[in-house]
């Protein structure tokens, strides 16, 4: 994925929200954004998901330029929005549906189901599962198409502790296993650490103001509890306090 | 908690345990019975009005059985409820696409608001000279009146409804390469089904209610005009059977379109 000099202002608001952005992203990498509040991560997603058009520049993925939402990126909100009136396989046979795709949808969500561990719930109406369990069924929703790239906007702040780690470890693995290239919007450094094998830092007003900082971790180091995790947990915070301030 | 656990529980009295809806109804209905009875017993006694004793509840119901036996309701309910069924599928058609649009764009509730509000507040009846000049038959006179009636609920159900609808899921789906036509059919419709049914129960209750004095004009069939032509031929308990056909058979499609409702609601009372 290949972002050059994207900048975008809402018409409502006087400045730019973002400005002069260039990012080049591997495929099959997972990269934290990274800012504080306000500072332009949920609409770069935005962008990146085709769902907001930027002012200048522009974003390819794979060659193909980025102009509207496409079952090759799809993005996961913060809130799982389920449809309530559906099951759990028709949620997450959503955008197999929507693309057309006839044969092979059922084989297809039993796969993701079971990828996110939810094969016994298909046939529940959504509102009866956990907060974890529906955004669960959203990863699944997100997963089904077979993306080239997820983009997350903080798809886990909603989750309680324990919930939000198996989460985080869970799509780190799952990413890994399918090659799938991640973008995981974050305030909270140590999410990026756990999952991430960059981060980009972003600054409200300023754009990108680090864009080439490596997680040097093991995938059994990414456990609250290690100190490698610790250190390095340490590391990217101390640069994120320096970046803001300066 | 312990709160709502001092506050004293009223009694259901009389205390009838698990039949308790059952036996409530059944009261209702005897109570109305004991009213009616009454009714027709102060008015037979009454001199003046003892030409009316046939309006009580046994003659009623006595004519009422033999309408039924030889088919009689079937031949008065037939041709009101195509009435009906005809300006309310209308009244749906134009109704549901006007309600999602309205709901959707912002510039046109705004445009059609006032003249909407207006329109909504004129009694259907008083487009009868209008209807009846307008179209060729009485029956297209009384199925526009019927239109005009039941569209307004239909409109103002729906659109509520679509504005409601979590915009969100709008995102998710526009996310996931929903078309237009996805977005229709997989959000917006079921998101809104129950409110559209809601709008149909009111507007049918609407329908329903102008039916029977539309048909008092022209038309020789129909649950008007046999109310008109019992008063016409001083047949008063075939009157007042055809009265009680007329709440019986309005009870049971409200009854139908609640049933509906109940089945297209998705959420979850806890
Ligand atoms: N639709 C909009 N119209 C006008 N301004 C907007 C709109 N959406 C966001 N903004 C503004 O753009 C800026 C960046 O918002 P954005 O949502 O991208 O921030 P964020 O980094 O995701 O913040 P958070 O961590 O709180 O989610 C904010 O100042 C916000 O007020
Ligand atoms: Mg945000």
């Amino acid at each position: 994925m290949i972002v050059s000099g994207v900048a975008h202002s809402y018409v409502a608001s006087d400045g730019p929200v973002l400005s002069g952005i260039d990012l080049t992203i591997r495929p099959g990498e997972v990269v934290a954004l990274i800012g504080r509040s306000g500072s332009g991560k949920s609409t770069l997603l935005h962008i990146l998901a085709g769902l907001i058009q930027p002012s200048e520049g522009a974003v390819r993925i794979g060659g193909t330029r980025v102009t509207k939402p496409s079952p090759r990126w799809i993005m996961m909100f913060q809130a799982p929005s389920l449809f309530p009136w559906m099951t759990v396989s028709q949620n997450a046979a959503l955008g197999l549906r929507y693309s057309g795709q006839s044969t092979g949808v059922e084989d297809r969500v039993a796969d993701v189901l079971s990828l996110v561990a939810l094969t016994e719930f298909a046939d529940r109406n959504v509102q009866d599962l956990s907060g974890g369990q529906q955004q669960r069924v959203a990863l699944a929703r997100s997963l089904a198409p077979s993306p080239e790239v997820l983009l997350l906007d903080e798809p886990f702040s909603a989750l309680d502790m324990f919930t939000r780690q198996a989460m985080q470890q869970d799509v780190r693995a799952i990413a890994k296993r399918l090659g799938l290239t991640l973008i995981l919007v974050t305030h909270d450094v140590s999410e990026a650490v756990l999952m991430a094998d960059r981060a980009v830092f972003l600054k409200s007003g300023a754009g990108i103001i680090a864009d080439d900082t490596t997680v040097d971790l093991a995938d059994a180091e990414r456990e609250l509890s290690s100190t490698a995790f610790k250190t390095e947990l340490g590391r990217l915070n101390a640069i994120y306090t320096t970046m803001q301030s300066s | 908690m312990s709160l709502i656990a001092d506050i004293p529980k009223t009694r259901n009295f009389p205390n009838m345990g698990k039949y308790r809806g059952l036996m409530n109804a059944f009261i209702g209905m005897g109570g109305l019975l004991v009213i009616w009875w009454l009714g027709g017993r102060a008015v037979a006694n009454d001199p003046d009005m003892f030409a009316f004793a046939d309006f009580a509840p046994a003659p009623t119901m006595a004519r009422l059985w033999v309408m039924v036996t030889t088919g009689e309701v079937l031949d008065m309910a037939g041709p009101s409820l195509y009435r009906v069924g005809y300006g309310m599928l209308i009244a749906v058609v134009i109704g549901v696409p006007l309600g999602i649009l309205i709901g959707r764009i912002a510039q046109l509730r705004e445009i059609t608001n006032i003249p909407f509000q207006f329109l909504r507040m004129i009694s259907p009846l008083s487009w009868m000279p209008i209807a009846v000049m307008g179209f060729d038959t009485w029956d297209g006179a009384i199925v526009f009146l019927i239109t005009v009636a039941a569209i307004w609920p239909i409109v103002f159900a729906t659109a509520a409804g679509v504005r409601r609808i979590d915009p969100a899921w709008i995102k998710v789906a526009r996310n996931l390469g929903a078309s237009p036509l996805h977005m229709l059919t997989t959000v917006i419709l079921p998101a809104v089904a129950t409110d559209i049914f809601t709008g149909i129960r009111l507007a049918l209750g609407v329908a329903w209610v102008v039916l029977v004095p539309a048909e008092y004009l022209g038309v020789t069939s129909g649950l008007g005009y046999a109310i008109n032509d019992a008063r016409d031929t001083l047949e008063y308990d075939r009157l007042s059977a055809t009265v009680v056909v007329i709440g019986v058979i309005g009870f049971a499609l409200d009854t139908l379109c609640q049933k509906a409702i109940g089945r297209l609601n998705w959420t979850r009372s806890t």
